[in-house]
């Protein structure tokens, strides 16, 4: 096997009498958990970066492959904690594809539903941190109180605020409960004025502007050579949607839009993502209008067992393409199963993106990317 | 005018009678060598009097400092649609004392390889330089103010220098990465906003005719006039840079939580972070109560003599007074409050950013408007539309109008000049980010999706 060194440890050579090393993070309030940032600077200007990730590292991948197929869905949870609904989701249609199941429709239509409104929500956290990170205090906590609305969503279906987890092999555990449709309806009708309210407050901000405008410079070429999905690949110009391309659930019944970037700066990222919540919206009200009547769950056999062979599945996570790769024995359990974390990948952008910048510059980069570091060390 | 014209009668001097009685009273008690050489009017008037005065500004000023965060935390509460503190005491107006008692009784931390002397005194040296200000402040007419001397302003501004070492200071002495790192910015950014305001300064000087703090406020009081009017883009780019100048958002670059985690008081704890703490807000106050005194007429509103001259004799004196001080808490206060609502609505500059804001756009704008201001005044004054009498300036309402007109027309040359640089910049250009990025809020494009093949 050649291992592959996931972190290269450049401390030591990083070391110079006349650079400054500065280690930001684990603990800094703009790492966005627990990442570590080895800064070489000279003054304040970014020689040289590297990422120091594994704080948060939980052996899940290990784990899954000693639990029984039905256990390890919660596990996903708490991987991209922001995005519990989107990882679950995950999990569960790879082992659907796997095994071969169907879906009732109004289960789809439910998981496209819970999985738009945590994009919301993940994206409303990213635009709440982003915006902290740059020194908007204000939008942060703009942000947050319609995150509240959706989470307040959440703890009613899922009963539970963060790691929701209501998905089944095979379909849903619960329907909606019966003011669902109309508590979804309500927020959906107030999130358009508020996403205004932010960008009046940012989008013609001066100082916003340049913190942002030509910050963080990543060409398609680069991003695609470099794996980016998500934001950070369409802030760049290159169309790639999993709902689009390779569209799961119901997403090819549903009418959207890809927004798409062009310089590939901070501020086209963040343009595209806050376009990504309009889109999200418009999803969400056209499930609610089409969501079908029938059962939730599917017709699943009452031990889970994959058939043995290889499948590779991915969605479109908030924070770019999540995908996961399960190899079955034809056991109760995997015998490996693999995430393509978005964050991990994106995260790798990091040193194209902002060497050559100032460190106030790596703080923006990093939120432009948005990362989370439950997903990224596992 | 009511007021005696010519040079301002110290309110040092100005103790009331019965405080010399009463001093002259205790003096029979005094042992001889004390008496004789120093004449009990002259105990009253420099030391007891004076005493008094700075003991009561002191408490007045540090309640003023400790409400202040408590006004900074319910406003940023309203601007953020929070509720802010409301559980210390009604309304959280006893949250000062608690923050207070939380510090106090903190660990006093100071870091194993830190330089102990140096890392000791720099916060005091904050605070103090933050509060020995205050004592040339013009709170108000007669005893509301502590001393007056006659080069206030200058006074001011080269203590408020001498503060920014405690910064550095504290910075240096933390033996760590984040402060010094810090103390950099600030010592950078403190001293090139320090060169615009004293510029900005100028051309308001060239109306005040004098640099003593009561000489200002007395210069609009016999004009009846507020000299915002006069010097409108000088009052733009003295609001500007004294945020700066007090590290305050969008410039808080010393102290930017989300990039230096602390800044320059990352290594503090305890009651000496609280030190540098209630220093930043007094030099709020300080640079508010500038503001206010050269700008907004200090202590005076059109109209309070008026008031006075309707009271009976004994009364006018004390009403003069607590209408004075009153004026200047309410002008402060709105100084205050416009730099609590910028900080809570802008993003952070970038320390690039910042440097070239304060050299190329305030020191030009803070230069030309001297040129402008000065051509003005010389024109004013060739037309016949002001006089100069002893030091004072006297203008009828044809002067006035013609300066306030002047003032308000002379934003359009500094802005003319301030778009010259802006085309010719490189960076952080105005026009560019407005050319290369459409301003609609739909500017992303949107595409319905690729199929995969």
């Amino acid at each position: 096997m050649n291992a592959i060194p996931l972190v290269t440890h450049h401390t030591e050579t990083l070391f110079d009498s006349e650079q400054m090393v500065l280690s930001m993070g684990p603990q800094h309030p703009s790492t966005h958990g627990v990442l570590r940032v080895i800064l070489k600077l000279d003054g304040e200007r970014v020689v040289d970066l590297d990422c120091d990730i594994g704080y948060l590292h939980r052996g899940a991948e290990k784990i899954f492959e000693n639990r029984l197929y039905p256990m390890i869905a919660p596990y996903f949870d708490r991987l991209d904690y922001i995005a519990a609904v989107s990882n679950g989701l995950l999990y569960v249609e790879t082992v659907e594809k796997a095994m071969g199941l169907e879906v009732p429709p109004r289960a789809q239509y439910l998981r496209v539903i819970l999985t738009e409104l945590n994009r919301l929500s993940s994206h409303l956290l990213w635009l709440a941190t982003h915006a902290l990170d740059i020194g908007g205090f204000t939008v942060f906590l703009y942000a947050f109180r319609e995150r509240e609305e959706i989470l307040k969503i959440f703890e009613n279906f899922f009963g539970a605020r963060l790691t929701c987890h209501a998905f089944r092999i095979g379909g849903m555990t619960y329907d909606a409960y019966p003011e669902f449709e109309a508590q979804v309806r309500a927020f959906c009708d107030l999130f358009p004025k508020r996403l205004e309210e932010y960008e009046t407050l940012l989008n013609e901000n001066r100082i916003w502007l340049g913190r942002t405008v030509g910050i963080g410079i990543i060409s398609a070429e680069d991003a695609i050579s470099l794996g980016l999905t998500g934001a950070p690949l369409r802030g760049s110009g290159v169309d790639y949607d999993v709902r689009k391309t390779d569209p799961y659930e119901c997403y090819a019944d549903l009418e959207f839009d890809i927004p798409i970037g062009e310089n590939g700066d901070t501020f086209d990222r963040y343009l595209v993502r806050m376009e990504e919540m309009r889109q999200s919206r418009r999803i969400i009200m056209q499930a609610l209008d089409r969501l079908p009547d029938g059962p939730v769950m599917g017709k699943v056999p009452k031990v889970i067992r994959v058939p043995a062979g290889e499948v590779y599945h991915s969605i479109e996570g908030p924070k770019g393409e999540l995908g996961l790769y399960l190899v079955s024995d034809g056991g109760t359990k995997p015998y490996r199963l693999r995430m393509r974390p978005a964050s991990f990948v994106n995260l790798g952008a990091l040193r194209k993106m902002a060497v050559g910048s100032l460190v106030s510059d790596v703080v923006a980069v990093i939120g432009s990317l948005d990362i989370v570091l439950g997903e990224i060390d596992r | 005018m009511m007021m005696t014209q010519g040079p301002w009668m110290l309110a040092l001097s100005a103790s009331p009678k019965w405080l010399e009685s009463l001093v002259e009273r205790l003096f029979a008690y005094l042992p001889a060598w004390l008496t004789s050489s120093l004449a009990p009017t002259e105990v009253a008037d420099f030391i007891v009097w004076p005493l008094i005065q700075i003991g009561v500004m002191l408490v007045v000023v540090l309640t003023a400092v400790a409400y202040l965060t408590l006004a900074e935390r319910k406003v940023s509460a309203w601007i953020q649609v929070r509720v802010g503190p409301n559980r210390t005491g009604p309304l959280g107006l006893l949250q000062p004392a608690a923050d207070g008692i939380k510090l106090l009784i903190k660990e006093d931390v100071i870091p194993f390889k830190a330089d102990k002397t140096v890392f000791t005194l720099a916060p005091i040296i904050s605070m103090v330089c933050a509060f020995i200000v205050l004592a040339v402040l013009p709170y108000g007419p007669h005893y509301a103010s502590i001393t007056n001397i006659n080069i206030g302003l200058l006074f001011i501004l080269s203590v408020s220098s001498v503060g920014v070492l405690g910064i550095i200071l504290g910075g240096w002495a933390s033996n760590s990465k984040y402060p010094l790192l810090g103390a950099l910015r600030s010592s950078a950014q403190m001293v090139s906003y320090e060169a615009a305001i004293g510029l900005t300064i100028v051309s308001a000087l060239i109306f005040t005719r004098t640099f003593s703090m009561q000489g200002i406020v007395e210069a609009q009081r016999s004009l009846g006039i507020w000299f915002v009017l006069f010097l409108f883009p000088s009052f733009i780019v003295f609001l500007i840079s004294v945020v700066a100048e007090t590290n305050r958002a969008p410039f808080d670059l010393a102290e930017a939580e989300s990039e230096l985690v602390g800044g320059f008081h990352t290594e503090y704890s305890g009651f000496r972070f609280s030190i540098f703490f209630i220093a930043e807000y007094a030099n709020m106050v300080v640079v508010s109560a500038i503001g206010a005194t050269l700008y907004l007429g200090g202590w005076y509103v059109p109209g309070m003599d008026w008031v006075a001259a309707r009271l009976p004799e004994a009364y006018r004196e004390a009403a003069l007074t607590l209408m004075g001080v009153t004026a200047f808490a309410i002008k402060c206060g709105a100084i205050l409050y416009l730099f609590i609502w910028m900080r809570w609505t802008f993003p952070r500059y970038r320390y690039d950013q910042l440097m070239e804001l304060g050299w190329k756009w305030l020191m030009p704008a803070a230069l030309a408007n001297i040129a402008l201001t000065a051509t003005i005044f010389i024109v004013g004054k060739e037309l016949g539309l002001v006089r100069s009498a002893g030091g004072v300036l006297q203008m009828d309402w044809q002067g006035k109008l013609f300066f306030t007109l002047a003032g308000l027309l002379s934003m359009f040359p500094i802005l003319a000049l301030l778009n010259a640089i802006n085309r010719n910049s490189k960076s952080f250009n105005l026009r560019a980010q407005r050319t290369t990025i459409p301003v609609s809020t739909r500017k992303v494009k949107l595409s319905p999706g690729v199929k995969a093949a």
